[in-house]
Formats: structure tokens, sequence, C-alpha cells
């Protein structure tokens, strides 16, 4: 298995770094000359990133972060890690980091402080539910009986009240880790995360959890689009943009995608 | 009656301090009304710490995410005053048959206060109802009161038992020597004199609660600092914290005016 | 004849110093009783002793025939037929007068306030305080403050009355009105055992003199023993700083 996945990494990043025609762009955009500084989460989880080590290479964002390095010119030794908050990043202000790669949505007021890339990854939203709650109904109306717990400072604040719209009071946490220690706890029945993420906390973190359903990714007006973010008016962007666009063009971006992320079928949608 | 030369002195001298304390007070105000908002950045700052647009659209949202401060800590100051009387109490025993009480009593204190409050709201918030309580006995509600009201409880006790020793020896003496038992002695004698002399101390606990209760905000209940979170993720700005902190203000400072008079009228009966 | 009050040998001690040397003092129902002596001759220390707020390391205190100074006994009930009053009066400064001195009665005879309101007010008018009854002890001169600590122990109906120099702490002025109190109550039969510096009035009013010096009684006596030429030199000397 880490065979294949090694492959077709390395598969990826050739494909990326031989169509690679414009490596002058990042010149002098960067912090520092000639690095690449890409910010990631503290841990940063699985399938993300494997083993909490993005220098690995190994994990959809880590695969990604160093195909795009490529497509701009930099080598893999060139690529720097360093890690933030999720909180921190998405305040205004000068960052210490070129890229941050930590499952963020792109959304319009969060763009007004800071800028992202253009979206690497459409992520629908699955709802991860306790041990208690396993035989809940993948139906809206079912969803609604449940207790939630989200991390306050995420859009599945805003799908909750909004969309879903639960019965009973929210709690809010800081982070995903004590959304985990509330479930863990059976304060709370259900939480929404990007399909991966709950796949993989239901695996690994929280026993006898379940992923019931997914919404569809065009669910509502705003699917959840990760994009890479920056800091506001970074001149880097059209630079990764271009990356972008070109991993997307050849095809790069969707092998990175069906190796990392390719036990996200099976799961049923949310009526 | 014709004016002595030295009050009108006096009444010309304290004209003369009117008129300077005055002058300084209108320049530095103007001085700070006209030069802070030439300083760069201060539009920027404006923006996202004092934007009154923000303000507005949070502040009903704000004020609802109040009351549940308001409510956690409308039931948890009656009980640390309670327990924290009892634990002073318990320290304070003659008897040797009551001695593990009395050791019960300094441990309490000692690891209650010697423990971060928010060190001991995860602690017992989570790990508490992680034991797998049912609901609703698990809720965060519940076990994150319970870590304020031991934390406090501790310091209050602290409080009570100085006032206790404060009181001098000769009044527990006169009242034994009247043939009260030494329970009637605390209770009638002792104790009105010990309260009646922390109570200001006592104030500045209780204006700590009123801000400790937003520790509760990491295990979940949405209160005024959690909601001001919410609407910085949402509108990516600060200024509902700087709302939020109004909002505290509104309460405390009143509150910290009364404690002072108390403490001022004390002293006042001290002389 | 039974004394009312009788120590016998009373030692007390704290750590290396002996404070009372083996004391023998006895008081007849009714009597007046005076201790003379310089500060630190153990007076103080004595009366405390005799109330049970200090224990004693040897020797007995016969109360009515009782020995209430044996290990063992609980104190409370024999500190509530003991009255004591202090030098520095000790009222209970949350409380007003009428109310420190309903407090021991309330509790320790389990009345209510109703109950005492008709005793306890007679007890203020016999002493003068009337006016006094629902004043605080900060409103209250030192005078009236000793009166009323006086009628608050006189409230537990004592077997005997034990007084700490009661007038040292007061302006000289307001010490004779203490004074006409204590001739009230030897008129009325109380058992008095008093500390004092008062010589005068120990001259008029005391039934028995007993001079302590360095925790011993060195000589006792009625007034005109003590007052007289025949007193031991060291009696007269300290009563020659008089």
């Amino acid at each position: 298995m880490k065979f294949v996945t090694s492959i077709s990494t390395l598969t990826a990043v050739l494909i990326a770094s031989v169509a690679n025609a414009d490596s002058h762009c990042a010149d002098g955009k960067t912090l520092n000359d000639g690095k690449l500084t890409i910010a990631t989460g503290n841990p940063a989880y699985y399938p993300w990133v494997m083993d909490d080590s993005p220098e690995s290479g190994q994990g959809f964002e880590a695969a990604v972060a160093y195909a795009v390095a490529n497509a701009m010119g930099f080598e893999n030794d060139d690529v720097v890690w360093v890690r933030s908050s999720f909180d921190e990043a998405i305040q205004p202000g000068p960052k210490n980091f070129d890229m941050n790669m930590q499952q963020y949505s792109i959304t319009a007021e969060r763009d007004e402080v800071v800028d992202f890339s253009d979206p690497y990854y459409t992520a629908p939203m699955a709802v991860l539910v306790s041990p208690g709650a396993t035989d809940t109904n993948p139906t809206m109306e079912s969803l609604k009986g449940l207790k939630w717990g989200a991390v306050g400072s995420t859009t599945a604040v805003a799908k909750l009240q909004n969309v879903i719209k639960p019965e009973q009071e929210l709690l809010l946490y800081g982070d995903n880790a004590d959304v985990n220690a509330a479930m863990s706890a059976n304060q709370i029945d259900a939480a929404l995360f990007d399909l991966p993420t709950a796949l993989f906390l239901s695996a690994v973190m929280i026993e006898g959890s379940k992923v019931i359903g997914q919404f569809a990714a065009d669910e509502s007006d705003n699917p959840d689009n990760f994009g890479m973010l920056m800091e506001d008016g970074n001149p880097l962007k059209p630079c990764v943009d271009e990356a972008l666009a070109e991993l997307k063009g050849n095809g790069a971006l969707a092998a990175i995608e069906a190796t990392w992320l390719q036990d996200t079928t099976g799961v049923p949608l949310i009526k | 009656m014709a004016k002595s030369r030295r009050s009108e002195y006096d009444a010309a001298q304290k004209r003369r301090s009117i008129a300077i304390a005055s002058a300084s007070t209108i320049f530095v105000v103007l001085a700070l009304i006209i030069l802070v908002p030439m300083t760069p950045g201060w539009e920027k700052v404006q923006k996202s710490f004092f934007n009154t647009a923000v303000l507005y659209k949070s502040f009903p949202k704000l004020m609802e995410a109040f009351k549940v401060n308001v409510m956690i800590f409308a039931w948890s100051a009656p009980a640390i005053a309670v327990i924290g009387l009892l634990v002073a109490l318990a320290r304070s025993v003659h008897s040797p048959a009551l001695f593990p009480l009395k050791v019960f009593s300094a441990i309490f204190t000692d690891v209650f206060r010697g423990v971060p409050v928010i060190l001991t709201v995860y602690l017992i918030g989570f790990g508490i109802p992680g034991l797998g309580l049912p609901r609703p006995w698990n809720s965060p509600y519940i076990w994150g009161s319970v870590a304020l009201v031991l934390t406090y409880s501790a310091y209050v006790a602290e409080i009570f038992r100085s006032g206790i020793e404060s009181v001098h020896k000769s009044q527990r003496a006169a009242a034994l020597s009247l043939g009260l038992t030494e329970q009637q002695a605390m209770r009638d004698v002792v104790l009105p004199q010990a309260v009646r002399n922390v109570m200001p101390s006592q104030m500045n606990m209780l204006i700590a609660l009123q801000k400790d209760v937003s520790l509760l905000s990491f295990i979940g209940p949405v209160e005024i600092f959690r909601q001001a979170g919410v609407f910085k993720s949402l509108l990516a700005n600060f200024t509902p914290y700087v709302g939020a902190a109004l909002i505290f203000l509104a309460i405390t400072v009143p509150a910290t005016r009364y404690a002072d008079y108390l403490m001022a009228r004390q002293n006042r009966e001290r002389q | 004849m039974m004394y009312k009050l009788q120590l016998n040998n009373v030692v007390k001690t704290f750590g290396e110093n002996i404070i009372c040397d083996r004391i023998n003092i006895s008081a007849r129902s009714g009597e007046l009783v005076c201790l003379i002596g310089a500060s630190g001759a153990g007076k103080s220390t004595l009366l405390r002793c005799i109330n049970l707020l200090e224990t004693i390391d040897d020797g007995e205190i016969i109360l009515d025939g009782q020995d209430i100074a044996e290990p063992g006994l609980d104190p409370q009930p024999i500190r509530a037929k003991v009255g004591i009053v202090f030098q520095s009066f000790n009222l209970f400064p949350h409380m007003d007068a009428i109310s420190n001195v309903m407090l021991a009665p309330r509790r320790v005879h389990k009345k209510t306030r109703a109950q005492l309101l008709e005793e306890i007010t007679g007890l203020f008018e016999r002493f003068g305080l009337k006016d006094q009854m629902y004043k605080y002890p900060d409103q209250l001169s030192g005078g009236q403050q000793q009166r009323v600590a006086i009628v608050r122990a006189l409230a537990m109906k004592p077997e005997v009355m034990l007084l700490d120099e009661i007038t040292s702490a007061l302006d000289p002025q307001l010490v004779g009105e203490v004074l006409e109190v204590l001739f009230t109550l030897k008129d009325e039969g109380m058992t008095i055992l008093m500390a004092t510096h008062e010589m005068n009035f120990a001259k008029k009013a005391a039934d028995k003199i007993c001079f302590l010096k360095n925790g011993q009684v060195l000589e006792e006596g009625t007034p005109d023993w003590i007052f007289g030429p025949d007193a031991k030199q060291e009696t007269k000397s300290f009563l020659s700083s008089f």
C-alpha cells in the first residue's frame, strides 16, 4: 500500500516538475529568498499530513504542497515547514509563512483580511456522531434532534445555524481536540467535519463513532473550498494560482486526491 | 462674619488648583483626540477594533450570550460562599477528634489555589463526564461550574480564615467566659465580626469570579467570550471582543467602586 | 462553716515560669475579697484560672463544695456559674448593649428575648444604664461600657463574680461610677473576688485583702490589718507607693 502511494506521489511530482514552464514567478516574493515557507497545523492530522510529519510529503496537503512548490520552481529541499494554530493564521496582519495549508475554507469575510489561493479541494461536509447516536438516519429531520458541537471559528457554525437548525443549543469549542473530548465524554452527539477528517476521527480518535452521512458538495450556496491561506495582498498569489492551474490541467492534482482521499466514497448523502 | 485672611488664602489656592487641574485635563484629552487619529495605522486599528457597524451587528447576540455568564455566576457565587465558609471553619476547629477535617481543609485550599483555574476547568469539565455519566449529569455547565466553585472556595476560605484569626482572641475568651460553647462563641461572636472584616476582600473575589466564568467557554457553553470569538471569525473583526469588554466593564466597574467604598468605610471605622 | 470559694495550693505555670505558686485563698458567701499586688504578680492569671479560661497545673478550686478544676470536667457549665469582667471590657462590638447582655442567657439558659426583657431591663435600670440599652459599644463611654460588661456577667446569675482590674483602663472621672456599682453588688450579697489598684475602695469595701507577690500570697487580712502598722514590711513598702 505504501509502495503504491509513494509511486503515485512521485508520479504526480514528476509530472508537475516536467510540465513546469515558468519558474521565475516566485522570485523575490517569498519571506526568505529561494525558500518557500509553508505552515500547517499543530498537530497536523491524517489524511492531510501523515504522522504529523509534513516534510515526508505524505498526506494530501503535504503532497499538494510539494507539487505546487515544484511547479513554482522550488526544490523539495527549499520547502521549510512551520506550525501555526488555525485561529492564529486568520487574524489580520503580517505572517511568518508564505502559505498556510490547514483545510481553510475560502469565505468572503476571511478574504477581507487574508488572501486565498484558488481552491485545491472541494470538501463535502460530513456528520460524525458519537457511539450513542450511530443509528440516526441521514435525514435533515433526524439531525435536528441531536446535540451538536462545533469549533467556534469554523464555517461549521454557520452551516449548523442556517441549514441544519438543531433544536438544542450548540456547544462551541476552541479546536477539534476539544470537540473530540466533548464527544468522548458524551456531552455532544454530533459534529460537522470535512469528510476526510470525519472518517479519520471515526476510525482512529473516537471509538464507536460513525460518519452517518455527508452533504453534497454543492449543498446550499457555499460549498467548502479549501484554499492556501496567505497574507493579505501577497504578490505570491498569482504564482501559486498559476501552479495550481497547471496541476489541475495535467491531472496531477486529481492523482494526488485519488491517492490520499480515496476512502471518501461510500458515505450516504444527507437527504 | 468677615472672612479671615486664612480662609481667603485657602479659597484662592483652591480656585487656582481647580483651574490648573482642568486645564491639564483638557490639554491631555485634546491631545488624545487630535494626535491619536493622526498616527499611521489608526484607520486600520479603528476598522479592526472600534468598528461601530460591527459593534451594532454583534451587540444583541453578545448580550444574549452574557446571560449565560450571569446565570453561571448566579448559581456559583452562593455555593462558593457556603463552601468557602465551611472549609474555613473546618480549618479553625480546636478539638482533636476533628483533626482529619483540619488536614483535609488545608490540602483542599493548597490544591485548588495551586492549580491554574483553566486546568481545573479542563480536568473536571471533560474528565469527570468522561467517566461515563449519563446526560444531563455530564453537562459542561455542571462540571465547569464545579471546577469554578472548588477553585474559588479555596481562595474564599483562606480569606475567611484570616478574618477569623483577625478577631482578637479576647472576644472568644469573653464569649467562653460567659458560658457559651466553642460553637456558640464562633457563630455568635467571632464569625459575625470576621465576615464583616473581610467583606471588601470577598468583594474582590466576587469581581474576579464574574470574569473567570468565561473560562467555561473552553468546554462548550456559548458565553460572551466564545460568542465574540464566533463573530470575530465570521466578520474577521476584533470589535466584538471590545464589545464584550464594554459589557464586562458595565458590571465590574460599579462592583469595584462598591468594594472600594466598603474598604474605605472599614478603614474609617478603624480610626 | 463552708466557704463559697476556696483555692487550695493552686499552681499555674507557663513553660518555665511559675505564675501562681501554691495559692491559698478563701471567700465566704457575700464576702468581697481584694487581690492587690504589682503587675505581673499573678492576679489576672489566677482569676482566669478560677473561671477555667486557663487550666491549673496543680491544686483545687472548690466552688460550693465542688472541685471545679478537676481534670476531665466540661468547663462550659462551670463558666456559666462564674462571672468575670475584664480590664478591657471585651463587649461584642457588632451587637448593641442589650444584645450583648442577652446573648449568653439565650444560648446557655435557652430563654427567649421576650422572656428576658423585663429582667434585663431591670438590671440596666439598677445600674443606671437605662438610656444605654440600645446603643452600640462604640457609642458608650469607658465607664458605661464597663458597667454594661458587669451587667452582662450578672445576667447569667453567677455564684461568684471575678473582677480583673476593671477600673484600670478608665479615665479617673469614670472610675467612681463603676465602683458605685460594686457597692450595690455587695449589698445584694454577691461573693466578689477582685484584683484592683484602687486602694481607697479596698480600704472601704473589702472584707479581706490578699497581697500577692511573685505568684504567692505574701499576706492576707482585714483592711485594718493590711493598712495598719502591723503589716509585713513588703506589704507596707508596696502600699507606700499609693
